[in-house]
């Protein structure tokens, strides 16, 4: 099985040559396998988001390998390999709810019967049926949010990059998108991306977690997060659940050393 | 997976939603009544205000004429001032069209290339911080005072630049987010311009052709200052004017206004059906 | 870690920027001539057509631009001692000054109704929708009849004139210091009430500097509509010292000199550009840079 995600030595400068170069990352190796759920922590800073803009070659690396299904990172763009999430919802103002679910597929020119049709299956996903002929300003960030990973689930991509999407949410919607993130996970098999600074979201959603450190980002540590699945409302109170946020804690501080 | 109290909402009768919107728009237009209320009083309070001022202290017509007085010239004059109206109004709108159709290609250009841009937004800018008004008697000389085509090339000139400055605004508006999306897509250049640029510009492009449609109408006759046909609003004013005869000069001024808010009214209509989802819209 | 390139273009950007503005006054140029020569070669057609070109292209209509540059430094009147530069500056100077006044006298107004309207409500709504008629109503119509007005009160021609530049500089005050003092946010509004401010203090120490920055680009609006408003109130005053009655000169001896209204044109166009350019010189002057509105963006915002 190929894997997912192959980061090879992967270093990232801004403005090389220049007086304002920022060296934002530094020999990153990572390989993350098929229907991992992989989180990407560290303080704000240490480049986790560019890390995953590299994987989703909206910017190109100064050096190393990222590849992304078994091949390099920009054909599996060209191919439609991932879905991408923003922490803001990042929707069309002019579109409506279900118009804005299906803007790839219009894209990607498919027919109009099969946007239809995988749109609805989409926002039923989200549990936001009903809700099709609404504009975006209609709904509450948490909605919109929604929406956000429907469209990015609309073409079945097998990987989904998520860049901070609960960042702006109030805890008590926050926990419930968790919950709801993790059904759609495995109700569709697929690999999970998801850069976060909160410890409990990473150790609660993830599979794995990826702590960085800043100036240049490094990765510090890899934490395999053996809580069982599925994980419900009581995952959070168990007490491996305290002893991972520990865990988490302490190697992020002493990344940040 | 418990249905969250959000997507409750979906679940109400319609008929609560009817009753709801129904009452809403009453309050609204209660509220918009208030909003223009005073605006009104004074409008019909000012118009009574300034015929008492003139009749009573007898202010002769080439001074300030009365609200009536203008009126009853209005209707004199009406086969004159329709002609005039008309032609004025039909060669502005000539130059309004010309002019938006140039901006909105020399916008897409700029918008497209950035050394286009580099160079095109500077001059723009300065260019239209020039009185362009004075290519009036060079227009003249061109195609002679009688053309209507001096007069749509000047009106032309004037409402570009505005609206091409505006337009590259509208275009280059799109957030970086947007655009990351669309590259996460793989988008051609052709779908970021059609789905994401340019009904992000259409805003933009609204609020610039509210602006000029005033300006077409303005330069249409204050063209005809530095001389035009005599069966337009601008030499029907001046030559008017020059003859003490206030009163039609005054309905000629009040037929160009009219002409104005009626041209603004039909883009605000348009703006309306066009982005009804645009904030200044929604919200309004 | 996106933005990482700062508010300031790069000095090389600056001189591709250059670049770019010679080239397209050069392309500009290039056409003129080029459409010029293809008259004059096909004797006034397309080449290859008989369709006729929409503007004739001798010497009357389109002079050579090195012969509207030229005529510039010779004398404007045969035996005249003063060559046309000279004269066309002073006529410039002139309506300047008219427009200066009416510049000062309109920016104050519509300042004032700015103040106003963010102090009462029931004047905005009052006033407000005659403020915003005024632009769609053609006011400079009413030039004609501004200067009868201000004859019949015996009052220098030049003060009709500044009068309408002052009618067409006030609006866009008016408009963006409404909006810049609204603009601060709830919270400083509130910082202030907290602070048992006095409504003065709050206009002094919050609003109007809030307020600077959408108060310059409306002054560069102003100044040109103030330019405008002079040299088109010249026409029915009858002020022969201005850029206007120069203009409608040249224009009655275009036969024989078209090249001298093509130059006051430019000399128009320069007073303009002069008057809009102190005024961002000032806006450099008070604001930092951080705090300008590019005037790249600052076009009528949705």
């Amino acid at each position: 099985m190929t894997d997912a995600v192959v980061l090879n030595d992967v270093s990232m400068v801004f403005n090389q040559g220049g007086d304002n170069q920022v060296h934002a990352l530094s020999e990153i190796d990572l390989t993350i396998e098929p229907g991992e759920f992989i989180s990407l922590i560290g303080p704000s800073g240490c480049g986790k988001s560019t890390l995953l803009r590299l994987i989703g070659d909206l910017i190109s690396s100064t050096d190393g390998r990222v590849e992304v299904n078994g091949k390099p990172a920009h054909l599996a763009r060209t191919d439609r390999d991932y879905g991408m999430v923003f922490q803001s919802a990042t929707l069309l103002e002019w579109r409506s709810v279900l118009a804005n679910v299906t803007l790839p597929l219009e894209i990607m020119g498919r027919s109009s019967v099969e946007r239809q049709e995988r749109g609805r299956e989409m926002l039923d996903l989200v549990q936001l049926s009903g809700f099709e002929d609404h504009y975006p300003w209609q709904l509450s960030g948490g909605m919109q949010q929604r929406v956000a990973i429907a469209r990015a689930l609309a073409f079945a991509p097998s990987l989904l990059l998520m860049d901070e999407p609960f960042g702006a949410l109030d805890e008590m919607t926050r926990e419930r998108m968790q919950t709801e993130l993790l059904n759609i996970w495995e109700a569709t098999d697929t690999t999970v991306i998801f850069v976060t600074h909160s410890i409990p979201e990473a150790v609660f959603l993830s599979t794995r977690v990826v702590v960085m450190s800043p100036r240049p980002g490094r990765i510090v540590d890899v934490i395999d997060i053996d809580l069982a699945q599925p994980r419900t409302l009581d995952t959070r109170e168990e007490q491996r659940f305290y002893e991972l946020l520990t865990v988490v804690r302490e190697s992020l501080r002493r990344a940040d050393r | 997976m418990n249905s969250s109290p959000l997507s409750a909402k979906a679940c109400e009768g319609p008929t609560d939603d009817v009753i709801h919107q129904l009452a809403f728009s009453r309050v609204r237009t209660m509220r918009r009544l208030a909003n223009w209320l005073p605006a009104a009083v004074l409008f019909v309070g000012g118009l009574l205000f300034w015929e008492a001022i003139v009749r009573a202290f007898s202010i002769k017509g080439f001074i300030l004429p009365a609200p009536s007085a203008i009126a009853s010239a209005f209707v004199a004059e009406w086969a004159a001032l329709r002609t005039a109206g008309v032609s004025t109004f039909a060669t502005a709108l000539a130059g309004l069209a010309v002019g938006v159709s140039l901006a909105i290609l020399s916008a897409l250009a700029a918008a497209r290339w950035t050394p286009v841009r580099d160079g095109a937004m500077p001059l723009a800018i300065a260019a239209n911080s020039t009185p362009i008004i004075v290519l009036a008697p060079i227009a003249n000389s061109w195609f002679g005072l009688r053309s209507a085509w001096g007069t749509i090339l000047v009106v032309s000139v004037l409402v570009f630049f505005p609206i091409m400055i505006n337009l590259v605004k509208g275009l280059l508006s799109a957030e970086s987010s947007q655009l990351e999306l669309m590259q996460s897509y793989a988008a051609s250049d052709r779908s970021v311009l059609w789905k994401l640029r340019l009904p992000g510009a259409l805003p933009y492009l609204f609020s610039a052709l509210k602006v000029a449609a005033s300006l077409s109408l303005i330069g249409a006759i204050v063209k005809e200052y530095f001389g035009g046909s005599q069966e337009r609003l601008g030499q029907y004013i001046t030559s008017k004017a020059g003859l003490f005869q206030f009163e039609e000069a005054w309905a000629a001024i009040v037929l160009a206004s009219v002409f104005g808010i009626l041209l603004y009214v039909a883009i605000s209509i348009f703006e309306r059906w066009a982005i009804p989802w645009h904030v200044s819209i929604r919200s309004a | 870690m996106h933005k990482i390139c700062g508010m300031n273009p790069t000095p090389s950007r600056q001189i591709r920027r250059l670049w770019s503005i010679v080239a397209i006054l050069t392309l500009l140029a290039v056409g003129w001539e080029a459409y010029k020569w293809i008259g004059e070669t096909t004797g006034g057609v397309w080449p290859g057509t008989t369709t006729r070109l929409p503007i004739r292209t001798n010497s009357r209509s389109m002079p050579h631009l090195w012969d509207i540059a030229v005529s510039l430094f010779r004398p404007a009147r045969r035996g005249g001692e003063d060559i046309l530069l000279v004269i066309l500056l002073r006529a410039g100077w002139f309506t300047l000054r008219s427009a200066l006044v009416g510049f000062v006298a309109g920016c104050s107004i519509g300042f004032g109704l700015g103040l106003l309207f963010v102090r009462s409500r029931l004047a905005e709504r009052g006033l407000m929708p005659y403020v915003v008629a005024s632009q769609t109503v053609p006011v400079i119509a009413i030039a004609p009849i501004l200067v009868v007005w201000g004859g019949r009160l015996d009052l220098p021609k030049w003060v009709s004139v500044a009068a309408i530049s002052a009618y067409l500089a006030f609006f866009p005050v008016a408009i963006n210091t409404l909006r810049g003092l609204r603009s601060p946010a709830a919270t400083a509004t509130e910082l202030m009430r907290s602070y048992a401010a006095s409504p003065n203090q709050t206009l002094l120490k919050l609003q109007i500097p809030a307020a600077l920055p959408f108060l310059f680009p409306a002054l560069k609006v102003a100044a040109t509509a103030s330019v405008i408003g002079a040299i088109v109130g010249e026409l029915p005053a009858g002020l022969a010292d201005g850029l206007g009655r120069a203009i409608l000169g040249f224009a009655s001896s275009f036969s024989s000199a078209p090249e001298k209204l093509f130059a006051s044109v430019v000399v128009s166009a320069l007073v303009g550009l002069v008057f809009v350019g102190v005024v961002a010189l000032v806006e450099r002057l008070v604001l930092p840079p951080t705090r300008r509105i590019d005037p790249t963006e600052a076009a009528a915002s949705p």
